[in-house]
């Protein structure tokens, strides 16, 4: 039977009295994939921001690896993305390995050292998302789509337990983007990650996601993938064409893929 | 005079030691503020450091030990500014700065006046420095260098990406405060090697020239360490052969060094394309 990863309980969160979000409840458990989607300004990033403590609710709990974010000693359980444009400064002076290096700072005892085996794990990191040939460059001088690859890997060099990703294809070519769903894909499926991935790209997230979770400012819809193409509010979201191209892929792959629902 | 000759005086001895030690501070500070868009916290902190002399000054203390703990809690004031009363953190250093250079001349005035002393801690006088004032310096630097090495990847990680980093369970609330609460110990310290009008300069030239150049993290605390350490050194002996103010010929040195890497990266780039 799945774990329950996280757990978020009649959620709401106010800034500057205004409401960003209101009586949220949901559930991640052990191998879901779910694509959070929203309009813009829907509440998706700090609902992801909230479930990792970085923000404190107005009401309502979170719970992960059953404890309060605050409280969660096991932070390399967790790979985040944040959203690129809220923290990228291009003129920093940092090589690929050092950015990739910082994901492994939350499984380190003070004095946080890196040894051998770290290295080792960056390479193979940066080789997952091919770009070992870009390990001493500096961020600055890489394109937007390999510098989104460099934060990628920087989520993924913990082999984390939770994936929590936002937005993380932003600025990628079709390619690349591509890649990645099938990397991800492939976490979710043999090892088991769990994924959490904020989208505005519901095309593709269609082919991978097992449930869907739509908020805006509450939550709309969440469940099963094939229960939301099929309960006929899909073109109500995402407009008269997306019925097409969210939900009736003519790819069997795909198809196979959408239709999994692992903890249904 | 040559150079071996003025390296047997005892005030330029302690001067280049304690130049070193609190240049190499400055440098990796300042990386740290540049990156982090707080590039001016210096001078504000150094514009409280006026005030608190002035209080030295009328108390008949050393400045050292009343701006100590009183530009420490204006730092700690910029950071809750900033934290609390969402206020940008120019907008705090203004702030803090005005309140600072406000207190300081109003105290002035109630002493009767400026004085000389006040004046010397405006532009500094590191060839003055005392005996007391350079152990000061050397084991103040030397905690501060040390916290920071051993916690090096944390602090990287909060400059880098600050969400990022306390997702991954960095307590960035105590490293932005130990950031800044070293920021106000260098500043104060800073303020007899090139003065209060200066400080800044130490903190941000050596970054930024750094940042021409390197194309890692580490490379630029260590490059900025260079560039400050020689900018001490080339800085003394310059004001020394042609009967300079030190303070300023530190900062000029810098303002060199700034110019040639600038040219070099241009020229560098230029040669690529």
């Amino acid at each position: 039977m799945p774990v329950k990863l996280a757990g978020v309980e009649k959620l709401s969160y106010r800034y500057n009295s205004v409401e960003v979000l209101s009586d949220i409840s949901f559930d991640v458990m052990e191998g879901d994939y779910i694509g959070l989607v929203g309009p813009n300004g829907s509440g998706k990033s700090t609902l992801i921001k909230l479930m990792l403590g970085l923000l404190v609710p107005t009401a309502g709990s979170v719970m992960l690896f059953g404890h309060p974010p605050a409280e969660m000693r096991y932070r390399e359980r967790i790979g985040y993305l944040p959203q690129k444009m809220n923290f990228f400064n291009p003129f920093f002076p940092s090589t690929v390995r050092e950015i990739v290096s910082l994901g492994l700072v939350s499984k380190k005892k003070f004095p946080k050292r890196l040894e051998a085996e770290d290295d080792h794990k960056i390479e193979q990191t940066l080789e997952m998302l091919h770009i070992s040939d870009l390990g001493d460059k500096a961020i600055g001088d890489l394109s937007g789509g390999q510098q989104q690859r460099v934060f990628i890997a920087r989520a993924l060099v913990n082999d984390p337990v939770l994936l929590l990703l936002d937005e993380p294809t932003t600025a990628i070519d079709p390619e690349t983007r591509d890649n990645f769903f099938e990397l991800l894909n492939g976490l979710n499926r043999e090892k088991n990650v769990t994924v959490v991935l904020v989208t505005h790209d519901t095309g593709t997230i269609g082919r991978y996601a097992s449930k869907l979770l739509y908020i805006d400012k509450q939550i709309v819809f969440f469940g099963g993938f094939d229960e939301f193409c099929m309960s006929g509010d899909m073109t109500n979201f995402f407009g008269p064409s997306s019925q097409h191209l969210i939900c009736h892929r003519h790819d069997p792959h795909i198809l196979t893929v959408k239709s999994r629902s692992k903890n249904e | 005079m040559p150079i071996l000759e003025y390296l047997s005086y005892g005030f330029i001895q302690r001067a280049i030691i304690a130049g070193a030690f609190i240049s190499v501070l400055c440098s990796t500070l300042g990386v740290l503020l540049v990156l982090r868009r707080l590039s001016l916290i210096g001078d504000g902190l150094a514009h409280v450091t006026f005030g608190s002399v002035a209080i030295g000054l009328l108390f008949r203390i050393h400045p050292i030990y009343i701006s100590l703990p009183i530009v420490m809690a204006s730092s700690l004031g910029i950071l809750k500014l900033m934290e609390r009363a969402r206020i940008f953190g120019d907008a705090a250093i203004g702030i803090l700065s005005a309140i600072g250079i406000a207190g300081g001349v109003m105290i002035a005035s109630l002493a009767g006046g400026f004085n000389v002393d006040l004046f010397s801690y405006l532009f500094g006088n590191i060839l003055s420095i005392s005996i007391q004032e350079v152990y000061t310096s050397i084991v103040l630097s030397l905690i501060v260098l040390t916290v920071i090495v051993f916690n090096y990847h944390d602090i990287f990680s909060i400059t880098f990406d600050e969400e990022f980093a306390r997702a991954s369970g960095v307590n960035t609330q105590k490293l932005n405060t130990m950031i800044v609460l070293f920021t106000s110990i260098t500043v104060v310290l800073t303020m007899k090697v090139v003065g209060i009008m200066l400080t800044s300069a130490l903190l941000i030239f050596p970054a930024v020239t750094a940042f021409q150049i390197a194309r890692s993290f580490k490379n630029a605390l260590l490059m900025a360490g260079a560039v400050a350490l020689a900018s001490v050194v080339i800085g003394i002996f310059l004001s020394l052969f042609f009967n300079l103010p030190t303070g300023a010929s530190i900062v000029i040195v810098n303002a060199v060094f700034f110019s040639i890497a600038f040219v070099f990266k241009h020229a560098l780039r230029s040669g690529h394309d």
